[in-house]
């Protein structure tokens, strides 16, 4: 977990969806942008984007796979694992903030006429104080890069609004997490990279027991 | 789940006149409001194209027909839609230059050393990247980047410059989160995520330096409107 690729220097050769970020901020999908119209880039960008599923609800359930996982890392877990000091006042902190995110993604997805996935059952493998905050750490800047990477292809924008405000408090735990264990708060320095939900499946799934 | 901020932004189909040029211009303007500037920036298949491309993306102060049509002719084969996006990229460009300007003078008054220094340095690095980022996204839209403002900050002591800071950043987050839902281009929706997220990093790491909440809104972070953060930044402009 340590290997987390968030050490790139910014603007480095980083994929974002076929695109490299630099290019994709600077030059590639803007200057499509630019020369076509927006409207003529959006659909490609949409495609990529496709494989997140089948619409706004479809994509917050997703998202409250990942916060049920947070949620009950920080209330379960941590009380398993026994934390102390600014770890423990951050967990209890954090997994109320997490939990309140499993309640408002839960009833916006019923709002939009979705199901809301049921919690799944989850195996962490963090032992002590310092692998806990070190998957701590993997799990919250997972969970900025995917709300950042789901988030254009929202369609509502209130939902888009509300994905906001939560990615913006996965960010301020990142950063609260990485700081205490003495990493680097801007782990990808300037700008956050987005995650396909590959890239997020590959970080989470194997905390998710298989049915 | 957290209300819509946006409710009120809905695009009008209202005619407005050309605004002035830049957005830190219309900021000293006691009738700018956001809701007609936003009307401004969604309406654009309203108006004239022309005087569009002067609000959104004009920093010049003199509005000559050839200085707009320079623009105005780049701009006229991207969408309509990308003219409010201009108008939200040139407003978060005069935030990232008035960031990376306090952090330029706060590491030039050699208040903090070591791990905090080094911090200190890096959030300016960080918002100099994005003023980078975001002119290079005006241009490619095919609007003309805002002008650098003056900014003038207090600066005397660690402890007053970390609790600015830790201000400034909340509001940098809330100010993108503001505009996130109206944004039109998916790929300008990406880089400002991008953006906005680390001003959220920059916010709460600040937090734990001046001893306050990493999350001071709660679980859910709470955007802040244009006007809100003009009024905001008005006395950090010189």
């Amino acid at each position: 977990m340590t290997d987390y690729e968030i050490a790139n220097p910014e603007l480095a050769a980083c994929e974002v969806h076929g695109v490299t970020r630099a290019s994709f901020i600077l030059r590639g999908a803007l200057a499509a942008g630019a020369l076509y119209g927006t409207g003529a880039v959006a659909p490609f960008v949409s495609q990529a984007f496709a494989e997140t599923g089948g619409g706004d609800a479809e994509i917050l359930n997703f998202a409250l796979t990942l916060e049920y996982l947070e949620a009950d890392f920080y209330t379960v877990k941590g009380k398993q694992v026994g934390l102390s000091g600014q770890a423990k006042a951050y967990a209890k902190q954090f997994g109320a903030e997490e939990s309140e995110h499993v309640t408002a993604l839960t009833a916006a997805i019923k709002q939009l006429g979705g199901t809301p996935v049921k919690k799944p059952q989850f195996v962490f493998p963090a032992t002590s104080e310092s692998s806990f905050l070190a998957l701590a750490s993997v799990l919250e800047n997972t969970g900025v890069g995917a709300y950042n990477g789901a988030a254009p292809s929202l369609q509502s924008k209130q939902v888009l609004a509300s994905a906001g405000s939560i990615v913006q408090i996965e960010a301020r735990h990142a950063a609260a997490i990485d700081l205490l264990i003495g990493k680097s708060p801007t782990p990808n320095q300037g700008f956050d990279r987005p995650l396909t939900k590959a890239e997020v499946l590959a970080k989470a799934g194997p905390l998710i027991k298989k049915a | 789940m957290s209300s819509s901020p946006n409710e009120e932004l809905a695009p009008s189909s209202e005619e407005l006149a050309p605004q002035p040029a830049g957005i830190v211009e219309r900021l000293v303007r006691d009738d700018v409001n956001r809701k007609r500037f936003l009307k401004m920036a969604g309406s654009a298949g309203a108006a004239s194209f022309g005087a569009f491309v002067l609000a959104a993306c004009g920093s010049s102060s003199s509005k000559t027909a050839s200085t707009a049509a320079a623009p105005a002719s780049t701009a006229s084969t991207a969408s309509s839609s990308s003219t409010g996006d201009l108008s939200i990229l040139n407003y978060a460009l005069t935030l990232e230059y008035l960031e990376t300007e306090f952090y330029g003078k706060v590491v030039a008054a050699g208040l903090f050393s070591g791990k905090v220094g080094a911090l200190i340095k890096d959030f300016g690095r960080q918002e100099a990247t994005h003023v980078e980022a975001l002119k290079g996204a005006v241009e490619k839209l095919g609007g003309t980047p805002a002008a650098k403002p003056e900014g003038k900050f207090p600066i005397s002591s660690a402890g007053q410059v970390a609790q600015l800071a830790y201000t400034v950043e909340n509001l940098g987050a809330s100010a993108y989160l503001g505009q996130a839902a109206n944004i039109m281009s998916p790929e300008v929706l990406a880089s400002a995520l991008a953006i906005h997220t680390v001003e959220a990093r920059h916010a709460a790491t600040l937090g734990t330096l001046v001893k306050k909440s990493v999350t001071p809104d709660g679980a859910f972070a709470k955007p802040a409107d244009m006007s809100t953060v003009l009024a905001a930044i008005k006395p950090f402009l010189a």
